[in-house]
């Protein structure tokens, strides 16, 4: 048994809720841990000292868990998501300009990421014909969900996110600048940074990623496998904290003491009232002051979204063959898919209870092409126009 | 192993005080191809027009996340390594970390050709944060003076009483109650204040 404090690295999103209240309001004491919370400014600095053990634990991008154990950009230092910290909290804002354009193209409602793709398409190709600069679109890193949300929304419209428009990556807080100052046209990011675009009327919220795809892991909490397999005692505990805690955050009488938590300068360091807004899934989405609300904008508790799902980590393994950032192979699959670890969640917690009917059949619900299968990627990615050659 | 003064190294850092003692040192070292970026905007377009062999950054910087896009494989230019992705040398690893330093090898270069300008940097590194702690505490003692100075005044025109022995009184007042000079001017300052 370890006995010193654990560190535990986090990025100051609204997704990394469940950490901060189980840190912050005893559910981590409650299991006997003493956690110090770190809050770190890079994903790449979150990954680095997660692998080289400076932190027992982190806030991890669900790709970058899977990234790293596969060892795709960098050396192989195996994973493992104990836990969904969120699934979805993602959205795509655009800048007014371009919003303008995508109305003015769009057949249908511009709710439907289908009408919006497809203007997307007619924008781009009006553009190109023009002789203007490909639009740019901002993400927080190449592995990450965004990434990944972006690229299958705009190929559904037969844009390829390679060729036809530019993809870069900006750190979260300098999202909202670069779409002043007009460095990038749009970008997908998490809570609060959306929200924070349309209240200075600079962007609209064109789609929440739920949207997208109904379920997608967002956030896991990380561990090396290592650590997990030398302190099982200690996951069980971990486990069983961040999931109290991310039952406490879907109650909504608890919603004002949590929004009180999280916009502590130390913690997320935003308005009480854009937690408030992010966690209750209700976004103003214009600046003309329409809102938009979704009971799917951010999981965390309910519908089942802390329990570490292998389907979704095979489906975020498909994107990074799709857009070739990993080979395809039979073993990097499983590879990926045991990343994410069930069976440690459920020995901490019990049995799990039947999936809610709500929930998509094939664990994902993406608003576009054929369902996901696990179990035969390649015949999933072949049904895809709009992709890197599968190497 | 000796410096290679042919490697192309570009200093990512915001601080230009900093990116500047460091440029010095490597320069003086022999170095002679130091770049330097000290803003952000179109970091990425930047650096691929550097070419740099070799890119330090602070690891504070938030672009840390941005230099990981010279990772992805689609394109075809020689790839980077972060440094302390190899963990083969931990000492290494943790100076580095200490002094809040990431470095990026672009490219198949040999960790022995690195290592002695990781080595400088991370002393450079460590030079600029003793130099700010210096600086802060030269600020905070000129402030500690300054209070001082004004509640000797306060107590001179109060109580009559000539500058060493209002010194005097704010000393033994201090040794008393086991806080420091500036608490007890503070204090005094406050005092003085209210009661105007």
């Amino acid at each position: 048994m370890k006995n010193e404090k654990l560190r535990i690295g986090f990025i100051p999103l609204a997704d990394a809720a469940a950490l901060i209240i189980a840190a912050d309001r005893g559910f981590l004491a409650a299991e006997g841990l003493d956690v110090e919370l770190v809050r770190e400014v890079s994903w790449s600095n979150v990954r680095d000292k997660l692998n080289i053990g400076l932190f027992d634990a982190a806030h991890l991008l669900a790709p970058v868990a899977i990234a790293s154990s596969l060892g795709l950009g960098h050396v192989t230092v195996p994973i493992v998501a104990l836990l969904n910290l969120a699934l979805n909290g993602n959205a795509i804002t655009v800048a007014p300009e371009l919003y303008r354009a995508l109305a003015d193209a769009a057949e249908g409602d511009m709710a439907d990421p289908r009408a919006t793709a497809a203007a997307l398409k007619k924008v781009v190709r009006s553009r190109g014909a023009a002789g203007g600069q490909p639009l740019t679109f901002g993400m927080p890193f190449p592995f990450s969900t965004h990434n990944y949300q972006l690229r299958f929304w705009m190929a559904s419209g037969a844009v390829d996110p390679d060729e036809d428009v530019r993809l870069v990556v900006l750190p979260p807080p300098f999202m909202v600048e670069s779409l002043q100052s007009g460095q990038v046209d749009a970008f997908c990011v998490g809570a609060p940074w959306n929200s924070v675009a349309v209240d200075l009327k600079i962007g609209h919220i064109l789609h929440f990623s739920s949207e997208i795809m109904q379920r997608a892991a967002e956030k896991v909490l990380a561990v090396r496998g290592q650590w997990a397999s030398e302190y099982p005692e200690l996951v069980r505990k971990l486990v069983r904290a961040h999931a109290r805690a991310a039952e406490f955050i879907e109650h909504p009488e608890n919603l004002d003491e949590i929004a009180a938590i999280l916009a502590a300068p130390n913690r997320v360091g935003v308005p009480a009232e854009a937690i408030r807004r992010t966690l209750s899934g209700r976004l103003m989405v214009s600046p003309d002051g329409t809102f938009r609300s979704s009971e799917r904008y951010l999981l965390v508790g309910r519908f089942g979204a802390a329990r570490p799902d292998p389907v979704q980590a095979a489906w975020l393994y498909a994107q990074m063959v799709r857009w070739g950032q990993a080979p395809l192979s039979r073993e990097l699959l499983a590879a990926a898919k045991s990343v994410f670890r069930p069976d440690l969640y459920d020995a901490a917690l019990g049995p799990p209870g039947t999936a809610p009917a709500s929930e998509p059949a094939d664990g994902i619900g993406a608003f576009g092409g054929p369902a996901f299968d696990p179990d035969d990627i390649e015949a999933y990615l072949n049904a895809w126009p709009i992709r890197r050659p599968l190497r | 192993m000796l410096p290679d003064p042919s490697l192309r190294i570009l200093i990512v850092d915001e601080s230009p005080v900093r990116a500047a003692i460091l440029e010095e040192g490597l320069r003086e070292a022999g170095y002679g191809n130091v770049m330097r970026v000290g803003e952000r905007t179109d970091l990425l377009s930047r650096v691929y027009a550097i070419d740099p062999d070799v890119i330090i950054i602070d690891l504070e910087d938030p672009s840390r996340d941005v230099l990981e896009q010279m990772f992805q494989m689609s394109r075809e230019v020689k790839r980077p390594i972060a440094m302390f992705v190899d963990q083969s040398d931990t000492s290494m690893i943790e100076a580095a970390i200490d002094a809040g330093v990431s470095a990026y090898v672009v490219g198949s270069l040999q960790k022995e050709r690195v290592k002695p300008l990781l080595d400088l940097t991370i002393s450079r590194f460590n030079a600029f944060a003793r130099l700010r702690a210096e600086l802060d505490h030269a600020k905070s003692a000129l402030a500690e003076r300054k209070l001082i100075d004004r509640a000797k005044g306060i107590l001179m025109k109060a109580k009559g009483l000539d500058e060493e022995a209002a010194y005097q009184l704010m000393r033994r007042t201090a040794m008393n109650e086991k806080k420091r000079i500036a608490e007890i001017a503070q204090s005094i300052i406050t005092a003085a204040e209210m009661l105007k």
